[in-house]
């Protein structure tokens, strides 16, 4: 496979992974997309999940990303997450704590924004605690 | 006259104060760099994320159902007004050049027969707007990014000003900041939010004709979830900038007084010496007179 897709994960914080590689996995809204070189121009909001950067005839790296927006052109693809980290940092502690304090929004929201936004830290925590090991 | 008791006073206390100067501008040098490189390293994302937004405004140009973070609530009424500002002071023109930018633009909304809200985020910016325009303040925030400013901050500002914009608090919101230029230069910067300013659209279409983008889910669903974020974001990016101007301000502040009271200090020393001298020549005077006398 000769042509590569230049794959760009940005956090708020900082341009996290600028690479060119072979297939990028992205856990869509609507279902999980692979974009290879060449791929139609499209943009898709991200659901919390991993990203599976397929390089050289293997995944070559995994990462959680806690929902945002992807765009994919002909030669790039761009995505654009809340959050985002290697799949090897996350820890069972670590999700627990998440669904715990989301818990914990759920329970103490009183207003519809509120609410709102502790059912998406749940779904974060709860996606997070599906990769966790 | 003072007495050379009252000089070596001064002379002491004004060497602490230089003291203390020159370790806050080494502290605000510190400082300054961590804020740079992340106002820095943020760009890519405003910028992509500017980019996504022109392209889906683009696609949904023209259309009247657009929504309402894009196009606006249709009136022009009531002017919402974010003014970033540091928490503390002793950095210089950086909080008065914002307040005095603010106070012209609330004047000359209000004479145009607008009503304004303004929503300080920073303690010296609303104690100093406070005597002209105290009845026009709302609840503002305090004491953000006190370790440098983080994502969850700039949502928290995001989320209330969204919250108020359902509310129809506000037709139009505009970011009042500065932005980081140079360590010794930061620029009042006025950005409107909301609705979305249409100069990037222009650039959106130039875009749109190069690609025809898919959307999943639909356009509108995307830019639901897109425009609050990208209101985030943007905030996010003013207080990055801010923080940055802050620390470059201050540092040239404290360096400017650290100069001062070294003059300062020189000068009294001068005039201590010269005092001592005067004091000793009389002494000296009075010692040979009195021997002449006898």
């Amino acid at each position: 496979m000769p042509d590569k897709i230049q794959f760009e994960l940005v956090s708020p914080a900082k341009l996290l992974i600028s690479a060119a590689v072979d297939m990028v996995v992205v856990p869509g809204s609507e279902g999980d997309f692979g974009a290879l070189a060449r791929h139609a121009p499209m943009i898709a909001t991200v659901r919390p999940g991993v990203i599976d950067v397929h390089d050289g005839g293997k995944v070559s790296d995994t990462i959680f990303v806690a929902g945002g927006f992807a765009e994919v052109t002909e030669e790039r693809i761009t995505v654009l997450a809340e959050e985002a980290m290697p799949v090897a940092d996350i820890t069972k502690a670590l999700a627990e704590t998440r669904v715990k304090a989301a818990k914990q929004a759920m329970a103490d929201a009183k207003s519809d924004l509120e609410k709102a936004s502790a059912e998406k830290l749940m779904a974060v925590a709860t996606a997070m605690d599906a990769v966790a090991h | 006259m003072p007495s050379l008791k009252d000089l070596k006073g001064r002379i002491s206390s004004v060497k602490s104060t230089r003291k203390i100067t020159s370790a806050m501008k080494m502290v605000a040098a510190s400082k300054l760099r961590r804020a740079q490189t992340a106002a820095e390293s943020a760009r890519p994302f405003a910028e992509r994320m500017e980019r996504m937004l022109g392209t889906l405004a683009g696609s949904l140009a023209g259309q009247s159902d657009a929504p309402r973070l894009l196009a606006g609530t249709g009136r022009d009424d009531v002017h919402l007004i974010v003014m970033v500002t540091a928490d503390r002071g002793l950095c210089g023109g950086f909080n008065s050049s914002i307040v005095r930018d603010t106070r012209r633009l609330v004047a000359a909304l209000l004479k145009d027969g607008k009503t304004v809200k303004i929503l300080p985020v920073g303690r010296k910016g609303r104690e100093q707007i406070k005597r002209d325009y105290g009845k026009l303040l709302i609840e503002g925030f305090e004491g953000l990014g006190r370790r440098g400013v983080s994502f969850p901050e700039a949502d928290q500002v995001a989320a209330k000003v969204t919250a108020l914009f359902a509310d129809e608090e506000f037709d139009v919101c505009t970011v009042v900041y500065n932005r980081f230029k140079s360590a010794i230069s930061q620029e009042v910067t006025r950005q409107q939010l909301i609705p979305f300013p249409a100069p990037a659209q222009e650039a959106a279409r130039d875009d749109a004709a190069k690609a025809i983008y898919e959307f999943e889910p639909d356009e509108e669903g995307i830019l639901a979830s897109l425009l609050p974020r990208n209101l985030a974001v943007q905030l996010f990016r003013a207080l990055l900038e801010s923080q940055a101007s802050e620390q470059g301000a201050r540092m040239s502040a404290m360096d400017n007084a650290t100069r001062n009271a070294g003059d300062m200090i020189d000068r009294l020393t001068l005039q201590y010496n010269r005092s001592r001298q005067a004091q000793i020549t009389k002494e000296l005077i009075e010692i040979i007179s009195g021997a002449e006398a006898l």
